[in-house]
């Protein structure tokens, strides 16, 4: 019954999307009232998300019962998995990750349709139309190409399994993190076209805007500094980056949210920016369609692909055309008659927030060509891989040129500002770089010049990061200017760890006897012995390894090699030392024939700085977010009061 | 694209055309994926040895009662087959009976051993049939590097001088071996 | 993930297990750190060609040993690693080399950058008010 429920419950939803976007289409119609229709329609809104809502419970019902008569739970589960994979288990597939995409889609709906009351109506009727006709693609989708709640008759009698590298606290819920971070910027593109349809591109669509586009990077800067430490320690090589096409379609969303972030910020509080803000807004979304037609459609070899079929990729196609097309014809139909924001010169806050966007937009450029390439050159007949080397030696230097103008941004005036005084604020984040890099020169020996300057950049930016706050009375700092520093903060942060690590780690692959010694970068490591173990659905290989530095005993060790039997897979559990000042990273191999056994071990200096940078961006995004949110609580409350005052004295 | 900004003077007839940027790019990309997405998938990576000369390399013997095998043997002006397999792959019992029809038909076989041992190879021929003149034992999958061959089991097509004139990746099917005939024949003939 | 996948693509591939052990050089470095550096870096660069979008130098794939060890013993053998990749390249194709060596085909590639800077600055220029005024 669980599963019919949810089949009924999705069809229902579909339904009012298609009323919500008939209903908003009538509204805008010339002659038509917005406002005695909006009531209706932010009702619609609410109850499609609520529907959404319940057809995803009802999944997770299902999984979470084991039963295998429903298609999607056979092919994904086993009676025998652990409680919260079950759970995940209902977004560890294709089906059940399109619902949820679905229903976070419909909760925001429902979300912009209760809370947001600045808005023109017209403006916010055309938003929620553009918003249902986004879900009605995702309904037509899952209704039509991949039903979740497909039964099984007869039912088997146990199910198949989920992926074992999908049973990782971590990963059960990076799928959500990141569809919130998608669905988050599927408003701010609603926002965007609904503007566009009623010509209302200006300071009051930005702030209704901009908490959506907040909470959308934090989600993205999360899930991807997430993803990252997770390949870190669970591919076993110790590397946090790959510039493979499934990260490289996490990154670009990430790239464009960056840019609208700020391009918002400056059309909210200085009416600047109107076409770009819509622009990237567009940009955005459709990075992250293109991210997820990439993980789907399996065009491209991925590592992290997973059931992978064409003729999804052809309807996600479609509905691509159709949203990013239809958008991008508006803009520039549309844009031309949008009336000009405040101008302003090259050298002043602004200036700095264009060359941000742009050179942001590069790299998102970059990114998009270097993954695409493989098939472009294939149509000409050349087979060819496109990867490190490349995006490190492009994008590599114009992220550092970024790094450049982030440091030099917030310290300048808003509309003017003198180049000689900018350096002058500038002096002591210069310095700083300069000192770092020379420190690190002369104390590291000569590295590559990429980490050398990221190193010495990173110092700098640190320094710049907080020249906001000087000469303030930091209690009385508004909350958004912590965000901003904090964000940048992190990135300096994480540059900084990127940088070190890749310039300072220390490799050490030895086939050692239990006993023998093994250094790497003054710590001491023994293998102590090798013992098997067995686990809820695995069994194991646990070497325990104690480490110690100058004679001193300091951790003791335990990676594993871990067999799965459902499906028949090996992965390799490394075990990790964090210390201080980076982190010491162990890998047990394969048994040899002479009876030793392989250790890969890694010392990799400030390696833990790249996750707490990123950490750092999003508690600041969080940070401003709040502020916002908090001034504008306070703003409504004071004028409340007055028309309460006011109420009072005309009686 | 911020054309909405642009200022009075020779701004907005720049941005015109901008304007209409981001659609065409969008087009672009999109006639990028829509090729990758109908184009015959094909992941297999061919060797660029072909057309090249066979390395140099002696292999010892791995098999009971054959000779090893050295690039010598594929330069005495009769064209050969060279087949890359291993006694644990399952693909190359596939294509155990095809080999022995060539072999039937009257090609000369040499085979590479990849990553073997003399039981397990004695014990797979045995059972599967041998189609073999020699077999080589590589070890440590140096020759299928110098090949250009990236797994097992592929087979080589070598003229009488030693030149690659054809790689077959993958086992080889009944209705392949038509086609490897071809290639024999013609590589009897000089390029 | 990555060396699961592998693992699993390698088990379709060959269904079984080589029956030899890899060369000691596919899991131990090199004497000469210098020697070990470049290698290292060299395999970074490599792609392993039976993983699913690796380089040789993070896989646990049989190959990728076999192609690390290849690494190592032409490097300690006095070799550049620009004539290993040429080596590699030779049999392979480009597609071994994640960095794309230029050519006609990859022109576009290589250029892009630099046009998309042209382009951004362009932009920029056309939404700045003049100084001066």
């Amino acid at each position: 019954m669980t599963a019919e429920t949810g089949l009924v419950a999705l069809w229902l939803a579909a339904a009012l999307a298609l009323a919500q976007l008939v209903l908003g289409a009538l509204a805008l119609k010339p002659g038509a009232d917005a406002a005695r229709a909006a009531p209706t329609v932010r009702a619609v809104a609410t109850v499609q998300g609520a529907l959404a809502l319940v057809a995803m419970a009802a999944l997770i019902a299902a999984f979470l019962a084991s039963d295998m008569s429903v298609a999607l739970v056979a092919a994904n589960s086993h009676s025998m998995k652990p409680w919260l994979y079950k759970f995940a288990g209902a977004w560890g597939n294709h089906e059940g990750s399109m619902l949820l995409w679905v229903t976070i889609l419909g909760l925001a709906g429902a979300a912009v349709a209760r809370l947001e009351h600045r808005l023109r109506a017209d403006t916010l009727v055309a938003t929620l139309a553009a918003q249902a006709t986004i879900a009605l693609g995702f309904y037509a989708f899952l209704l039509f190409a991949s039903n979740p709640f497909a039964r099984l008759d007869p039912a088997p009698a146990d199910g198949a399994g989920l992926n074992p590298l999908l049973q990782d606290p971590g990963l059960a819920f990076h799928p959500p993190t990141l569809y919130a971070g998608y669905v988050g910027l599927s408003v701010a593109f609603s926002f965007a076209v609904g503007a566009l349809v009623t010509r209302d591109v200006g300071t009051g669509f930005a702030r209704a805007m901009r908490p959506w586009v907040l909470g959308a990077w934090i989600f993205l800067t999360l899930g991807i500094t997430a993803g990252s430490y997770w390949a870190y320690y669970e591919l076993g090589w110790g590397g946090w980056w790959f510039w493979d096409p499934v990260e490289n379609a996490s990154l670009m969303p990430w790239l464009a949210a960056t840019a609208l972030l700020h391009s918002v910020s400056v059309l909210a509080t200085r009416d600047g920016l109107r076409a770009w803000t819509v622009m990237l807004a567009v940009v955005a979304f459709s990075m992250s369609m293109i991210g997820t037609f990439l993980v789907r459609s399996g065009i491209l070899t991925s590592v992290h692909a997973f059931a992978v079929d064409p003729r999804r990729g052809a309807f996600i196609l479609a509905l691509l055309v159709i949203y990013i097309g239809g958008a991008l014809l508006l803009f520039g139909l549309r844009i031309g008659t949008v009336r000009q924001g405040k101008l302003f010169e090259a050298v002043s806050r602004e200036g700095a927030l264009v060359a941000n966007n742009l050179l942001l937009t590069v790299i998102l450029g970059i990114v998009l060509i270097g993954t695409f390439y493989p098939i472009v050159a294939a149509a000409m007949g050349v087979q060819l891989s496109v990867g490190p080397p490349f995006f490190d030696s492009t994008a590599g230097p114009v992220a550092l040129l970024l790094v450049a103008v982030l440091a030099a941004g917030p310290v300048m005036r808003w509309r003017r500002d003198e180049a000689g005084e900018v350096a002058q604020r500038l002096f002591p984040a210069i310095a700083a770089t300069l000192f770092a890099g020379v420190g690190a020169f002369v104390l590291g020996g000569p590295i590559a010049p990429l980490p050398l300057l990221g190193i010495a950049l990173g110092v700098g930016l640190a320094v710049a990061s907080v020249a906001p706050l000087a000469k303030r009375d930091l209690r009385r700092a508004p909350l958004q200017l912590w965000g901003m520093v904090v964000a940048h903060l992190g990135v300096a942060v994480a540059l900084i760890g990127m940088a070190a690590s890749t310039a300072y780690t220390q490799e050490r692959l030895v086939a050692v006897g239990t006993g023998d010694p093994a250094r790497v970068a003054g710590f001491t490591v023994r293998l102590e012995g090798v013992r098997p173990l067995v686990g809820d659905n695995w069994t194991a290989l646990e070497g325990r390894l104690a480490v110690t530095l100058d004679d001193a005993p300091v951790a003791v060790l335990r990676p594993q090699v871990r067999y799965f039997t459902t499906p028949v897979t090996t992965t390799n559990e490394s075990a990790i030392l964090t210390r201080w000042d980076g982190q010491l990273y162990a890998v047990l191999g394969t048994l040899g024939e002479d009876g030793r056994w392989q250790l890969r071990l890694w010392w990799k200096p400030m390696v833990t700085l790249i996750w707490f940078g990123g950490f750092l961006i999003a508690l600041g995004g969080a940070l401003a977010l709040v502020g916002h949110q908090w001034r504008l609580w306070r703003q409504r409350r004071r004028a409340d009061d007055l028309a309460e005052a006011t109420a009072w004295g005309a009686a | 694209m911020s054309a909405g900004e642009t200022a009075t003077g020779a701004g907005p007839r720049r941005a015109r055309w901008l304007l209409w940027l981001p659609l065409c790019a969008f087009g672009l990309v999109l006639a990028v994926v829509l090729w990758g997405l109908w184009r015959p998938a094909d992941r297999t990576v061919y060797s660029a040895m072909v057309g090249k000369p066979l390395p140099e390399f002696t292999l010892p013997a791995i098999a009971p009662g054959k000779p090893g095998v050295s690039s010598a043997d594929f330069r005495r002006g009769t064209p050969r087959l060279l087949n890359v397999f291993a006694s644990w792959c399952v693909p190359c019992v596939a294509e155990a009976p095809q080999l022995l029809t060539l072999r039937a038909a009257g090609v000369p076989i040499d085979a590479v051993a990849i990553k073997d041992t003399p039981a397990d190879v004695a014990a797979f021929l045995q059972r599967h049939g041998d189609p073999y003149a020699s077999v080589g034992s590589d070890p440590h999958s140096r020759l299928q590097l110098a090949l250009g061959s990236s797994g097992v089991p592929e087979t080589f097509v070598v003229d009488g001088q030693g030149v690659i004139r054809l790689q077959h990746v993958g086992d080889i099917r009944a209705d392949d071996v038509p086609a490897l005939l071809r290639a024999l024949a013609e590589a009897r003939s000089p390029r | 993930m990555r060396r699961a996948v592998a693992s699993l693509a390698l088990l379709l591939a060959a269904p079984a297990v080589a029956q030899t052990a890899l060369p000691p050089l596919a899991y131990t470095q090199l004497r000469d750190p210098e020697q070990e550096r470049r290698a290292r870096a060299l395999m970074e660069t490599l792609r392993c060609l039976v993983c699913q979008g690796q380089s040789i130098a993070d896989s646990d794939a049989d190959m990728a040993g076999e192609m690390r060890a290849l690494v190592r013993q032409r490097v300690a053998a006095g070799e550049t690693p620009r004539q290993v990749r040429d080596w590699l390249i030779a049999r392979y194709g480009d597609y071994v080399s994640y960095d794309p060596p230029v050519s006609r085909a990859t022109l576009p590639l290589w250029l892009a950058p630099l046009v998309l800077l042209a382009l951004g600055v362009l932009v920029a220029r056309g939404s700045f008010r003049r100084r001066g005024r």
